[in-house]
């Protein structure tokens, strides 16, 4: 496992300010946040959001940036989960000009730095780390080296689905049909290992993140499409059945 | 650092000790976050090497480990990512039975953890010493399932479970510190929950 990507982490505490909040739907809330001391971050690190409360109990989880690292406000896409302490808060509370504990940059691993031909495969959520490295890449011109394969139940349930297509990402969905930017219908499935092999041709690296089961049924396609074990990086969070 | 508006946090009735800061009881669940693809290991060709500064490096097979004295750990372990599972039950060896077997040179400090992977962790040799550190292929009676590091994984409940390296196969004591995977990659050395010793720079 080696490092390729010098990549800054960041040692201490600072705030956050709330500058926009969208709810979408049920399931997510997009937050914009003006982070004090700001460290640059590099595509699929993460911060860490922490709660106070009055009597001191705190609460604290991580977020995938979606931002661009040239952004000036960093961006994060929480989904909601039933009884979800933090992110519950987040979808039901939270409100432009609030102030939030963050910490972050953070994660030295799970980053892509534009220069290795890649493969990212996201399942629902799972998708926010590689929106900020897709707009990375729109930025600096280094598209023809990222792939983006998602995968959710619904188009409703996939964050950034417009920005995804408008991509050209391969787009899964598991319980309604989809159109497809070719124009072709895709019936509702789980990703086929036929369509990743395409995706996978040239790669260097894999880059898979959602839930546990979406990690290990992803883990097994791309070792069916050829693609080297060891060249796969993971990050995994949602349900973790 | 500021109170959040409208944040109260879920009930706490009466506090629990058995809690580290910043962390919550995840029930029965067990979640599992790994940065690397799951291995499918088979126990007859899996073995583990306990070698650097010991008197006599050792190599254990499936057969071999299970020969030494059993032990078990039952308890709370603590993961970075802030969930805390309580009465957790594992069965294996203590690490001190195979440390007594090696033998410990007086100039070994530390201990660096390889996994089949090539995932690495870094702890003082104190922490894995006098009772504080198992080998485990059982949890709650039933073999470790893979996700969970199965065959065999170490196991080090005083610290954040990342520590608790999956898929074990070295152990390697050192006269110095050097950093594992994770450790590199920003979080702190040593890991202590109750001192929430997440990242590089926590206290
Ligand atoms: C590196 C990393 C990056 C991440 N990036 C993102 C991201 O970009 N977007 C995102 O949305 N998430 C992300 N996550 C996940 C995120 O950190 C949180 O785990 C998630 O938001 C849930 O936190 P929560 O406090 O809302 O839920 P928690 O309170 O932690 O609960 C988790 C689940 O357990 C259930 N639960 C908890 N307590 C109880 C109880 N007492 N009784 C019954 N059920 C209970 C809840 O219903 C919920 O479904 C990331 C995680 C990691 C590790």
């Amino acid at each position: 496992m080696t490092q390729i990507v010098p990549t800054p982490v960041a040692s201490s505490w600072t705030t956050a300010v709330v500058r926009e909040v969208e709810r979408l739907g049920q399931d997510f809330v997009k937050l914009r946040l003006e982070v004090a001391d700001r460290t640059p971050h590099v595509p699929g690190q993460h911060y860490v959001v922490r709660l106070r409360a009055p009597d001191g109990y705190t609460a604290q989880r991580s977020y995938s940036i979606a931002s661009d690292p040239d952004d000036p406000l960093v961006e994060l896409m929480v989904e909601c989960l039933p009884r979800g302490e933090v992110s519950s808060f987040l979808h039901e509370v939270v409100e432009v000009g609030d102030v939030l504990e963050a910490r972050g940059p953070i994660g030295r691993w799970f980053v892509w730095g534009g220069t290795t031909p890649a493969l990212c495969v996201a399942g629902g959520s799972g998708v926010v780390p590689f929106v900020s490295m897709l707009r990375y890449a729109r930025r600096t011109g280094t598209e023809p080296l990222l792939r983006i394969a998602a995968s959710a139940q619904t188009r409703e349930r996939l964050p950034y689905a417009d920005e995804l297509e408008a991509y050209g990402a391969f787009i899964a969905l598991t319980r309604e049909n989809h159109l497809q930017t070719d124009g072709s219908e895709r019936v509702a499935a789980h990703i086929y290992p036929e369509e990743i092999v395409p995706l996978a041709e040239g790669i260097e690296r894999a880059y898979v993140c959602g839930s546990v089961g979406f990690v290990s049924f992803v883990g097994r396609i791309l070792g069916e499409a050829g693609v080297r074990s060891d060249t796969v990086r993971v990050e995994q969070f949602g349900p973790t059945s | 650092m500021p109170v959040t508006r409208g944040f109260t946090g879920r009930p706490r009735g009466g506090g629990n000790d058995r809690l580290p800061p910043g962390q919550h009881d995840t029930g029965a669940g067990w979640p599992t976050l790994t940065a690397e693809l799951t291995p499918q290991i088979d126990v007859d060709e899996w073995t583990l090497t306990l070698d650097g500064l010991v008197e006599q490096p050792t190599t254990w097979d499936w057969r071999g480990i299970h020969a030494l004295p059993a032990d078990s750990y039952f308890g709370d372990i603590h993961c970075v990512t802030t969930w805390s599972k309580f009465d957790t039950t594992f069965s294996g060896v203590s690490v001190d039975s195979l440390l007594e077997v090696t033998g410990v040179k007086p100039e070994a400090t530390h201990v660096f953890a390889t996994s089949t992977t090539g995932y690495t962790t870094n702890l003082p040799l104190a922490d894995i010493t006098d009772g504080k550190a198992w080998i485990v292929w059982d949890f709650d009676g039933k073999p470790l399932t893979p996700e969970h590091g199965g065959p065999v994984r170490l196991l080090v409940p005083h610290l954040y479970f990342w520590k608790s390296a999956k898929w074990i196969t070295r152990l390697e004591l050192r006269d110095h510190d050097e950093q594992g995977f994770w450790e590199r990659n920003g979080y702190h050395d040593r890991g202590d929950p109750w001192l929430e010793q997440r990242y590089q720079g926590d206290a």
